[in-house]
């Protein structure tokens, strides 16, 4: 069953198409991962299924509403949520506040009950803290329970963006390279969230280069060129794809079968080339 | 229980309401409580300043218009066609707020500089129809206004009118208080630091903006009102943009995104220049001083930067280097 369906989906930048024809569906209770060179597309792409851009053309469908021209507030309404690849943490408050602003959806009130602050708000945020709390240790951020944001180190603030997406309830979550700039063992440790978030019945959109977290957790690749559809299918189908193999490689590793492991190193050659 | 008194919240309103209380030992004569009354409506006008220019992050170089507009409509509506003046008052913010919110909804989009510029011609053309429409407002030359009074009782007197205006402000404290720690509040915060950020979690970023626009220029008009009907008289001078830089100096000067900030801010800023009568023609070049001195050396304000030392003296590690909301 498909939680979100994307027909035609087109975006230019003036004459510049960064998205082009594309169509795919994304099941529901999947890790759902799209790959491609700097460049390709990606994180124009999640800007569009979140409403952070307006398409230039095609409809984006989630979960049986048409959501195409929606504004981010609304994308976020119906269930999605996203993590950024240049953070967008709010530097201003404490870590657990960032979190507590994630729960607006289920929080907010009238300006009355706000301004006056009737006896059922001040319970409602106090259980808002308490939620806020709770998800910041889902996602290993216990330590860091009353530090101000800005105090935080990157991992930590890439933790931050997750629980702050959790926190609004979504039934889809959007991952914008959540492990670029992250060492290796936070790296590892990142799998075993992906892998709690879909056990928590949310379904995962990753957009990333480390190749061993994206094979180790994909259930479905989207292979992403110029804007373009590559490739798409089950993650074993697209790693063994002679097409996605020459895109990264050049044509003759394709006869050489490459393993996903050499994918993963040749993947990071190829794209320091195009930078 | 002793915790939620010491919290900045509930102890910061007790110390306020305290220093009300108690400020009147101190206020030898008549002259000091009129200045006491000015401090307490430039602080309703700042704190409403705050919630925008502080907590929300946008810029109003407009406010002294809806300032003007507060005064200028209780003046119109109670002496010259003899309203009572509390319907007069009412009807005026109820005005007030439905232009805010019309004039909000477009500029309102508009980010940094050219919100500032929108803003600056929306107080000039406040200010320029104040003066020009002299057949209401008596022009250049202002107008009286009669005094305040409720079901036959008359508010005359600094006595009284002081402790009007000082439960009036610590209302004003406490529901600017209450705003910042509701979800609303948090939602104005966030779109603060990244409007993005905020819009992808569910919050309409375009309406908490015009939401906190409308409530400034609510606390702004109400102050308008009040200060007129007090002082007996209205001149252009109070919606000038003159008076607007001052509202803006006394917010950042008090400290950005805290309340108590913007009071001690209105209330050093309001002093500062009765202190300094002998060099009235001077007064602005005072305020520029003072502005560029704070964004040299305290560019916190002055309420965070002293939370923050008290802060630091106790937790030495805890958030040193922070920046308190911007």
């Amino acid at each position: 069953m498909s939680l979100l369906r994307v027909e035609g989906l087109a975006k230019k930048f003036g004459g510049v198409s960064a998205v082009e024809e594309l169509s795919f569906d994304i099941p529901a209770g999947k890790v759902y991962s799209i790959i491609g060179p700097n460049g390709a597309g990606k994180t124009t792409l999640l800007n569009l299924l979140t409403g952070v851009y307006q398409p230039s053309a095609g409809r984006i469908v989630f979960d049986g509403h048409d959501l195409t021209g929606r504004a981010p507030y609304e994308y976020a309404s119906h269930g999605i949520a996203r993590t950024f690849q240049n953070l967008q943490v709010f530097f201003n408050m404490s870590a657990l506040e960032n979190v507590m602003v994630g729960r607006y959806l289920q929080e907010h009130c009238g300006l009355l009950s706000a301004l006056l602050r009737f006896p059922r708000l001040a319970r409602a945020e106090r259980a808002c803290r308490e939620q806020a709390a709770e998800l910041m240790r889902y996602v290993g951020l216990q330590d860091y329970l009353s530090t101000a944001s800005d105090a935080m180190p990157y991992g930590a603030l890439k933790r931050l963006e997750i629980a702050r997406a959790l926190a609004t309830e979504p039934k889809m979550m959007l991952l914008d390279e959540p492990a670029a700039g992250l060492n290796p063992t936070e790296a590892l440790e990142l799998d075993d969230l992906i892998g709690r978030l879909t056990e928590r019945g949310v379904t995962v959109v990753l957009v990333e280069h480390n190749m061993r977290l994206v094979m180790g957790v994909s259930d479905h690749i989207l292979v992403l060129d110029y804007g373009r559809k590559l490739a798409e299918g089950p993650a074993l189908a697209v790693r063994n794809d002679p097409k996605v193999i020459e895109a990264y490689l050049g044509s003759n590793a394709a006869h050489e079968g490459a393993l996903a492991g050499e994918i993963a190193s040749a993947v990071a050659v190829a794209v320091e080339m195009r930078r | 229980m002793l915790a939620r008194l010491a919290s900045p919240r509930t102890g910061g309103l007790l110390a306020l309401a305290a220093v009300i209380a108690l400020l009147p030992l101190a206020l030898a004569n008549k002259y000091f409580y009129d200045i006491a009354i000015l401090v307490g409506l430039n602080a309703i006008v700042c704190i409403g300043l705050n919630l925008l220019i502080g907590y929300a992050g946008q810029i109003s170089l407009g406010h002294a218009g809806f300032f003007g507009l507060g005064a200028y409509g209780s003046a119109i509506l109670a002496s010259r066609y003899g309203w009572p003046p509390l319907a007069a008052l009412l009807s005026t913010t109820f005005a007030v707020a439905v232009l805010a919110y019309l004039v909000g909804r477009p500029i309102l989009r508009l980010k940094g500089h050219y919100l500032a510029m929108a803003t600056l011609g929306l107080g000039i053309i406040i200010f320029m129809v104040i003066t020009t429409e002299d057949k209401y407002t008596g022009g250049p030359d202002g107008m009286s206004v009669v005094p305040f009074s409720i079901a036959g009782f008359v508010l005359q007197g600094e006595r009284v009118w002081y402790w009007v205006v000082g439960v009036l402000l610590l209302v004003a404290v406490w529901l600017a208080l209450n705003l910042i720690e509701s979800p609303a509040g948090r939602a104005l915060r966030a779109l603060h630091s990244s409007e993005v950020g905020a819009e992808v979690v569910g919050i309409n970023a375009a309406k908490h903006k015009l939401m906190v626009f409308v409530i400034s220029a609510v606390f702004a008009s109400v102050a308008g009102s009040l200060g007129a009907h007090y002082s007996g008289f209205v001149t252009p001078g109070k919606a000038a943009f003159l008076h607007s830089i001052e509202l803006v100096t006394m917010v950042v000067f008090g400290g950005m995104a805290s309340t108590f900030g913007a009071v001690v801010g209105a209330a050093v800023l309001t002093t500062l220049p009765q202190l300094l009568a002998a060099f009235e023609d001077y007064e602005m070049m005072v305020f520029g001083a003072v502005m560029m001195g704070t964004m040299i050396f305290l560019p916190r304000g002055v309420v965070p930067s002293l939370a923050r030392l008290f802060r630091s003296r106790r937790k030495p590690t805890v958030g040193d280097d922070k920046e308190a909301g911007g």
